[in-house]
């Protein structure tokens, strides 16, 4: 049986520069193996040590669980520590990500548009004037893709759905009707 | 505030071109003076980077919004930083005329 395939895992921009390269004496170039960083580590670091976040939430602007999250940070601490120990090269490629920014969906003309100005809220689409637009996040521009299969928490019982939000466990949120925890929708 | 459009053909009835790097021409629609203009793309027949050089092109004229079907992966990193917003049309089907008057409702 195949694993389960990976969740894609959000990013807002990707890195600066393709990698790093130690320098020295000792330093052979062509001896030693590149280090590879995955998109995800390395965005995992920036969110958790350049940009001081706590893991919950850095997990939720990755889309990903917090478990996840901190097995992608300690995967990344890992390499980058085999990196400096052993002066090696550094290579951040590859990774199951999307690189979108937040996009907005308008209702009335079937547009989408993103916010670049992140202070400025955006009130109404800037196509048609339409207030009747929503929030999609990230990388619903390609339709067909399977992580576009809406995940809600059901209530058992009654039926009540939420969306569900990657990071907050379904049992947290309770059925307002019927106070019971709310499960997946797959799993019912 | 000028914003541009991608386009098929230099006349208001043609359509809004899907590419964005590779489009035949750019409409720069200003929404103050109501005014537009066509100008060719010079990035049309490129062999790479013609979605950056497109977006240098445009972003020379002062626009802040661009219309256009999709935009690759080099282009939106380069105008998130340029604060230019992205405005991606799933319906080829529409003129340049439909996007102006959508644009002055």
């Amino acid at each position: 049986m195949s694993p389960r395939r990976k969740r894609m895992r959000r990013m807002m921009n990707p890195p600066v520069v393709k990698g790093f390269k130690p320098y020295g004496q000792q330093y052979d170039l062509k001896k030693s193996e590149p280090v590879i960083i995955l998109f995800e580590e390395y965005e995992s670091v920036k969110l958790c040590d350049y940009e001081m976040l706590n893991h919950i939430s850095a997990c939720e602007i990755m889309g990903v669980s917090r478990p996840t999250f901190t097995r992608i940070y300690a995967s990344a601490r890992q390499k980058i520590a085999t990196a400096l120990a052993e002066g090696r090269q550094i290579s951040i490629e590859g990774g199951r990500v999307a690189f979108d920014k937040d996009w907005y969906l308008c209702q009335d003309c079937k547009c989408y548009f993103n916010n670049p100005d992140m202070d400025m809220e955006i009130r109404k689409c800037p196509l048609c004037k339409s207030e009747n637009f929503k929030f999609i996040g990230q990388s619903t521009v390609k339709e067909t893709s399977p992580d576009t299969d809406e995940e809600l928490c059901v209530c058992p019982l009654c039926g009540y759905s939420i969306k569900h939000m990657q990071g907050k466990p379904c049992k947290d949120n309770v059925c307002p009707e019927c106070k019971v925890p709310l499960k997946r929708n797959n799993l019912l | 505030m000028k914003i541009a459009i991608t386009s098929n053909g230099k006349e208001l009835n043609s359509n809004v071109d899907p590419r964005f790097g590779r489009c035949s021409y750019f409409v720069i629609y200003d929404t103050e003076s109501k005014s537009h203009e066509f100008f060719e793309n010079p990035n049309k027949n490129a062999e790479n980077g013609a979605g950056p050089a497109s977006v240098q092109f445009v972003a020379d004229k002062g626009v802040s919004k661009i219309v256009s079907g999709e935009f690759g992966m080099k282009i939106k990193s380069l105008l998130d930083s340029l604060k230019i917003q992205m405005i991606v049309i799933k319906d080829p089907v529409k003129t340049i005329q439909d996007i102006i008057d959508m644009l002055n409702k």
